[in-house]
């Protein structure tokens, strides 16, 4: 078995087929979990933009939780809380409230409660309690902690393998490529298509905020398909840190970070956090989500012998086990605990 | 009139802001030190060189570039950002009383009372006998300078400066009286004392260390100016690899001089230069050679030593990761406030990775500052 | 003379003092690391931030490079 990637969706992958009885060889060009891993924010979270999304998110939270990760992951259950600015995001707030499980409206001065400093004037939000925060790159190394990993790249998929970048070729009766937005190298015809992100990070500020926000206005900008959207979205780190995003953008495959769009990003932040001002920012970056037409990823046979497992767009975190799982059940053919067909790349063929 | 932008107020940028003036350019120099000099003269610009302080030089000090777009435009921009001190890590080197030994300077330049203090130097280069004769003049007592290239290399240096005699008279005149010693360096520092190789433990005040000086190509690269074994690629008449950008100064003070002043002039004055630039290029390559690290350097650190400051990452928790992005990213190493400042230079000797990459803002700032760039 | 206070301390310092200069006349430490180690200036040039402090209620200020002016109020995790 040949899992291209050892990104958080490779070493997943990796983990559970190996616990499925599989020989795994990964196949990484450049670290582990080194690229859209690193670059986003960590948070196992439930959404329900589509009923597929809320059954993967649901299942892979479930399956994060049961695992044992080692302290460097530096995971907490802080809990998302969307924010609602106004009576229509109130209304969304309901409508979340009656899908997700053990979720918790919260009131203007409930709101104020859990987190004091964000602005007056809000409605209110939903408090997920079970959603969690982790760093995903020690994540994908503890999942790989019994891999193999060879540091390559796959140069072209072969009838019976792959051929490496060092032209050594590598026979397996079936190969995983699970590389993000590279997967359009090795099969053009996939509809993935890089969608960037911007964060910030700041110094540390113990006590300056509890649960990972997340504005409701979100779903407006985040899941449509506009070119470029900035949305409300912070994240406290077990450090003191808080991670500031977040931007998406289609069109621009330059890793630079863009001076505009990334104070575009802090605004909106300052405007729901007018206290963010004073804080230390020590870093930014950039990183580039799979993007997928329907927002939902790529996972399952591409051909007798290719599965797929890319396209988590800026869920790859959260999904990535309920990914290695359905994978690892059609390896071993048993039945999946949720439905696969959502998620099979034949939809697009 | 054309325009020029200088970065670093230190000798280069000062002799380039001079020069550009009088190729009669309009000149703005920028500094993020409250006062001009730089880390060398920190305000107190020597008087021969008080021509550079020409009153057509618009000077804002104090001021933090965070980024590429918030760099005032210009027809042309000079960076002279200068050099900071190496430090490698060895026991006890994160305790209060050990400082860089131009950062032991530098704050009794800045008002910190050394009279009367047992100060002990060590590390390598002509930094240190340097700041233990500025020491010295302010009252401190000088224990030990404890240079850790090995005498025979000093010796034979020494030898050559009979080419350069300004520079033996200088040399003779910081170190009279001074107890020098080579083949000596920091083993650990403990409260109040540090232990010399050679010498023992010695009870003192501070220790000052330095390794050596990095150069701070942070905003050059963040421009996309090409860096190659840590120092950025210029041409003849200083230029980096972009058009417009210009570099200066990451070497002596007499050779930053010539680098600003080739940067600032135009071609025509700027050429004769290149000679005494191209002497001293030498000079700070001979240097570098004689106080090139010796091997047992890299062994000072053991596996609990911390060598990421800013994260307390221990150097066993890192020198077994495959490269200095998997250090970052698996370890902390150099994801603090310092952005690898610190650890990334003394991980390069240690294991050597070079330089990762660089990502706004370039110093740690207030997020304020981060809220209104346009395209 | 300039008067500042260091962790409700009063202190004169020179005019040009800096205020990590003048912390240092009081104390050894600045912060505490992460682990709790107390640290102090190492640089003594802005690159190194072992020498933050909280002036004037703001964090992670860099002492080194910042002037004393009347009436600071400097305070230190260590």
């Amino acid at each position: 078995m040949l899992i291209a990637g050892a990104g958080i969706v490779g070493a997943a992958i990796a983990a559970a087929l190996r616990e499925a009885g599989a020989k795994c060889l990964v196949v990484e060009p450049e670290i582990v979990g080194g690229g859209a891993t690193a670059a986003g924010m960590g948070h196992v979270v439930v959404m329900d933009d589509s009923p597929a999304q809320l059954a993967l998110t649901e299942y892979s939270r479930h399956l994060w939780d049961a695992l044992p990760l080692p302290p460097n992951v530096e995971r907490e259950h802080r809990g998302t809380l969307w924010v609602a600015a106004d009576a229509e995001e109130m209304a969304e707030v309901h409508r979340k409230h009656s899908l997700y499980p053990a979720s918790e409206i919260l009131d203007s001065q409930a709101l104020y409660e859990a987190e004091p400093e964000l602005r007056p004037g809000l409605a209110g939000g939903l408090l997920v309690s079970g959603d969690s925060v982790l760093y995903a790159p020690c994540a994908a190394a503890w999942l790989l902690r019994l891999s193999p990993v060879r540091y390559t790249a796959i140069e072209a998929l072969t009838h019976d393998g792959a051929r490496l970048a060092d032209g050594t070729p590598v026979s397996a009766g079936l190969t995983i490529l699970a590389c993000g937005t590279g997967i359009t190298r090795l099969l053009p015809n996939l509809p993935v298509k890089p969608r960037k992100g911007h964060l910030a990070i700041t110094d540390r500020y113990p006590g300056f905020l509890h649960h990972q926000l997340v504005e409701l206005g979100y779903l407006k900008s985040a899941h449509g398909h506009a070119n470029e959207s900035v949305a409300f979205n912070v994240q406290p780190r077990s450090t003191g840190q808080l991670l500031i995003g977040s931007s998406r953008q289609y069109g621009d495959d330059s890793a630079e970070v863009r001076p505009e769009l990334l104070s575009r990003m802090l605004r909106r932040a300052v405007e729901y956090m007018p206290r963010l001002v004073d804080l230390q920012v020590i870093r930014t970056w950039t990183g580039f989500r799979a993007a997928t037409p329907d927002s939902l990823p790529l996972i399952g046979p591409y051909s007798d012998r290719v599965w797929v497992a890319a396209g988590h767009e800026g869920l790859g975190i959260t999904t990535s086990l309920g990914t290695a799982r359905l994978l690892a059940d059609r390896y071993i053919g048993q039945p999946p605990a949720i439905p696969c067909e959502p998620y099979l790349p034949e939809r697009f063929a | 009139m054309p325009s020029t932008l200088v970065i670093g107020g230190g000798p280069a940028g000062l002799a380039a802001a001079w020069a550009a003036v009088q190729a009669g350019d309009q000149v703005t120099l920028l500094d993020d030190n409250p006062a001009l000099g730089g880390q060398i003269w920190r305000g107190a610009i020597p008087k021969a060189y008080h021509r550079f302080l020409d009153p057509r030089i618009t000077v804002r000090t104090g001021v933090q570039i965070h980024s590429a777009t918030q760099i005032p435009t210009a027809d042309r921009l000079i960076l002279a950002t200068g050099t900071r001190e190496r430090f490698l890590p060895f026991p006890g080197w994160t305790l209060p009383h050990v400082l860089g030994a131009g950062g032991l300077q530098a704050m009794v330049k800045s008002g910190l009372p050394i009279a009367g203090k047992r100060v002990v130097i060590t590390g390598t280069g002509p930094l240190l006998l340097a700041v233990g004769a500025y020491l010295r003049k302010r009252g401190a007592k000088v224990v030990l300078i404890a240079e850790q290239a090995p005498f025979a290399r000093i010796a034979q240096f020494t030898r050559e400066l009979w080419r350069e005699p300004a520079k033996l008279i200088q040399a003779a005149q910081l170190g009279w009286g001074l107890r020098y010693r080579a083949d000596a360096w920091p083993i650990r520092a403990d409260a109040g004392s540090v232990t010399i190789q050679g010498h023992g433990k010695i009870p003192c005040d501070y220790v000052a260390c330095g390794f050596g000086l990095v150069a701070n190509t942070e905003l050059p690269a963040l421009l996309g100016c090409a860096i190659d074994a840590g120092q950025v690629v210029t041409d003849s008449k200083q230029r980096t690899t972009i058009p417009h950008i210009y570099w200066a100064g990451a070497g002596s003070v007499d050779r930053s001089i010539l680098e600003g002043q080739i940067a600032g002039f135009d071609l025509e004055r700027a050429r004769p230069l290149y000679p005494a630039r191209d002497r001293a290029l030498r000079f700070d390559r001979r240097i570098d050679q004689a106080f090139r690290l010796r091997s047992e350097l890299s062994s000072l650190a053991t596996p609990d030593t911390i060598v990421c400051r800013c994260e307390d990452v221990p150097f066993g928790a890192v020198w077994q990761q495959r490269d200095w992005r998997s250090a970052k990213l698996q370890t902390r190493c150099g994801m603090g406030p310092c952005q690898g400042r610190i650890c990334g230079p003394a991980l390069e000797h240690l294991c050597g990775w070079p330089a990762g990459s660089v990502r706004p803002p370039i110093f740690p700032t207030r997020l304020e500052n981060l809220l209104d760039e346009r395209r | 003379m300039i008067a500042i206070r260091i962790n409700g301390q009063s202190l004169q310092v020179a005019a040009g003092t800096t205020v990590a200069a003048a912390v240092m006349t009081v104390q050894p430490g600045f912060r505490r690391s992460v682990t709790g180690e107390i640290r102090g200036p190492l640089c003594g040039m802005g690159i190194c931030m072992e020498c933050r402090v909280t002036l004037n209620g703001h964090p992670h200020e860099r002492s080194c490079q910042t002037l004393c002016a009347p009436g600071m109020e400097v305070a230190t995790d260590a």
